[in-house]
């Protein structure tokens, strides 16, 4: 096993390239810095390629493959390794981190070719690839922590890639605040874990955590509040309500980071980390609980607000926090492998929605407002069509990605609650609705910029490549499931299986679920997909057929189309709530009166003291020998006297 | 026998005269003076002691003392003998450069 064994060349060779270009790039040219920032990515997705090949050979008792390099922590009883691991679900993870990750690399050296800090921008892009590889390889929690932070540092870093923007410092330190709550959550629940279980790595608390009692249903035990305080972390990372406020925000950044960081990999860390303590969840039901109806109620909520944005790349944020939504939705039911499967479909469809849309605003000169654009179907084909494609994913058009997967979550969810499967389809078919307009409002209509001040161009090959690439994937990813519409088994789910089937009964694999060829009727004439087609109808009705709808509706509705463009105003509730007193406190109380009062005071008051009795005291420094004389005698005769009257 | 307190007494005036002295005089060499009239004083107070406890150790400390005085006005006289020269006076009012 050569490479199986030297797993920490995965992480490693992002973070050479990091090191080099950040270190001794300056004075080289693009290309240089290109090719070292690609082939670093592009040899550690070859090294993951390599690890697959000798874990697919394992034999099942080696798994999960566990290297220890070195004790990192020591201290009493408490013990944490520098300890890599892989097992099914790392291989998923991997896969579509690497692989998702090389195709933006390269996508990457055509958008940011003219921009001044391309360097510092492929510098910080393989920082952020060194930690997230950390974050899934991590064999346990503290490590994994150790990656979660970086990530949210690079997160920060190149959300306020433009730092000359206010907007953009100001998103940047949004996100790292909003995170601080999601992080204090989960260093709190590692805290709790290590009380709990004694150890920190997963191959020990796992199975302690599936072989515990399980906590009673609708109350808070150990293992509740565990899995409660890991699932803040997990809000906060992954932009759950109430923590998801930063992830429109951070479209600040370079559309390419919104596609790697703020879509495809980053932000599905949360659910990662959910799906990797399934064992503690599964035996928590209040938990489970809460992760499944924050999980509806962010999917619905999120693609309300996406149905009346106007700005691209907002659309693409809110319709991932929707979709993120899912995810959890699907943890929250049980079907942790559903919740992983819609993670990869996503990072596939969502990741090229970006990368398109990042397209479009090149083609467009930097335009983001979706009302500014209209037909651009002829002008940038490649564009449009792998958008299409990507936009069909989304929408759970039978035989494309997003429909298998977004199809396992909602008959997981319909099995646990009919509630969660009604609002689950239901925001499938306003996800069609706001991509479909998306669309339709880019390339399709009349135009509506000034052809001669826009110069509308295709993008250049190392952009549409990637384009291509994950256009095909959007497509064919989530074929692995499709023979269980035949009756046969959901390959994907079947390889996971080994990883949660330690979770128990509850996390079965859904195979059981196959059936007859009258399933795949059912299934392709089912709900999710009946709603998505009228989404689509709706979307087309608005905005092909009768262009005037949407804005006579806008009127008629107009509270709630306030309510909605005005993205239910959370924002501003939290600047009122939680801002601004904040703001106030600082400013009022620790700066004006503990720094300014307190803390000068007391330094100025030292040297006031000082000076005031050194003054004071000078003049007593005569010169005179006489003076000096008296004053011993003086002393002589007090202490004196002191002593005498003390000792009588 | 003369009584002990008589001794005392008397070597208390006289350390009471020099330090009088040694504050209200200005000649240096009076000063001077009333600082070997208190070690006097002193050498005094010990030697009644010492006769009076039947102990030696009194006599020997006196013995020091006459020696650190012989040293102290071997150095300072010689370093009045160079305030005059320096400053043509002996009076202790002139002699203030210590201060500020």
């Amino acid at each position: 096993m050569p490479v199986l064994a030297y797993l920490w060349i995965i992480p490693v060779l992002p973070l050479l390239g990091a090191g080099a270009n950040g270190i001794f790039g300056g004075r080289w040219p693009k290309n240089v810095i290109s090719a070292v920032a690609l082939s670093s990515t592009a040899l550690s997705f070859l090294a993951v390629l390599e690890v697959v090949r000798e874990f697919m050979g394992l034999p099942a008792g080696q798994i999960p493959a566990h290297i220890s390099y070195f004790t990192w922590i020591s201290a009493g009883p408490f013990r944490a390794d520098f300890a890599l691991q892989v097992d099914q679900l790392t291989v998923v993870m991997l896969l579509v981190v690497t692989g998702v990750g090389l195709l933006i690399h390269i996508y990457s050296t055509g958008y940011m070719h003219d921009d001044p800090g391309y360097r510092r921008f492929f510098s910080y892009l393989n920082l952020f690839m060194f930690f997230m590889l950390v974050l899934i390889l991590a064999a346990n929690y503290l490590l994994m922590f150790v990656g979660w932070e970086g990530v949210g540092l690079c997160s920060y870093l190149l959300i306020g890639f433009f730092f000359l923007k206010q907007s953009a410092t100001n998103a940047g330190n949004k996100a790292f605040w909003v995170n601080r709550v999601g992080d204090f959550g989960f260093l709190l629940g590692v805290l709790l874990i290590f009380r709990t279980f004694g150890s920190l790595d997963f191959s020990v608390v796992l199975p302690r955590a599936t072989s515990m009692p399980a906590d009673p249903a609708g109350q808070i035990g150990t293992l509740t509040t565990i899995a409660l305080l890991l699932f803040v972390g997990a809000a906060g990372k992954s932009a759950q309500l109430p923590l998801y406020v930063w992830l429109p925000d951070a479209m600040e950044g370079p559309t390419p980071v919104s596609a790697l960081i703020h879509a495809a990999t980053m932000v599905t860390a949360g659910v990662y980390m959910v799906v990797r303590s399934h064992a503690i969840f599964l035996n928590a039901p209040l938990a489970m609980q809460v992760v499944g109806v924050i999980g509806c109620a962010t999917a619905l909520f999120a693609a309300t607000i996406g149905l009346v944005q106007t700005d691209i790349k907002k659309v693409l944020a809110y319709s991932t926090v929707s979709q993120l939504g899912y995810m959890f939705l699907a943890c929250g039911v049980g079907a942790f492998g559903a919740g992983i499967f819609h993670l990869m479909t996503h990072a596939f469809f969502k990741g090229l929605l970006f990368l398109a849309a990042g397209s479009v605003i090149h083609a467009m000169g930097g335009e983001q407002d979706m009302r500014k654009m209209g037909g651009l179907r002829k002008k940038i084909p490649v564009t449009f069509w792998t958008m299409f494609m990507a936009t069909l994913a989304i929408a759970g058009a039978p035989g494309f990605s997003g429909f298998f997967s977004k199809d396992e979550i909602l008959n997981e969810a319909q099995r646990v609650s009919p509630v969660l499967w009604g609002l689950g389809v239901l925001t499938a078919g306003l996800t069609s609705f706001y991509m479909f307009r998306l669309l339709f409002l880019t390339f399709f209509g009349s135009q509506q910029y000034d052809e001669h001040k826009v110069h509308v161009h295709e993008s250049p090959k190392n952009m549409t490549v990637p384009l291509i690439i994950l256009a095909v994937l959007s497509v064919c990813g989530g074929w692995m499931a499709a023979p269980q519409l035949m009756g046969g088994v959901n390959h994907f789910e079947q390889f996971l299986a080994p990883v949660l089937a330690t979770a128990g009964a509850s996390a079965a694999p859904a195979a059981e679920s196959s059936g007859s060829g009258g399933e795949i009727l059912q299934a392709l004439l089912g709900a999710p997909v009946i709603a998505g087609l009228l989404g689509f109808l709706l979307a087309w009705w608005f905005y092909i057929k009768s262009p005037e709808t949407p804005k006579k509706l806008a009127e008629s509705l107009s509270a709630p189309y306030k309510l909605l463009s005005g993205k239910y105003f959370i924002d501003e509730l939290y600047a009122a709530v939680f801002v601004r007193p904040l703001v106030w406190i600082s400013n009022k109380v620790l700066w004006h009166t503990v720094d300014e009062r307190v803390i000068d005071g007391a330094v100025n008051g030292v040297a006031f003291v000082s000076r005031e009795s050194g003054d004071r005291l000078r003049h007593a420094n005569t010169g005179n020998i006489r003076s000096y004389a008296t004053w011993i005698v003086l002393g002589v005769l007090v202490f004196t006297s002191l002593l005498l009257w003390m000792v009588d | 026998m003369v009584p002990t307190s008589y001794f005392l007494v008397l070597s208390a005036v006289l350390f009471g005269l020099g330090v009088i002295a040694f504050i209200f005089k200005r000649n240096i060499l009076t000063i001077f003076m009333s600082i070997e009239l208190m070690l006097n004083a002193v050498n005094l107070a010990f030697v009644s002691f010492s006769r009076l406890l039947g102990q030696l150790q009194g006599q020997v400390f006196v013995f020091f003392v006459i020696v650190v005085a012989a040293a102290e006005a071997a150095v300072g006289l010689a370093i009045i003998i160079l305030i005059h020269r320096n400053r043509g006076t002996l009076n202790v009012e002139n002699v203030d450069s210590l201060k500020d």
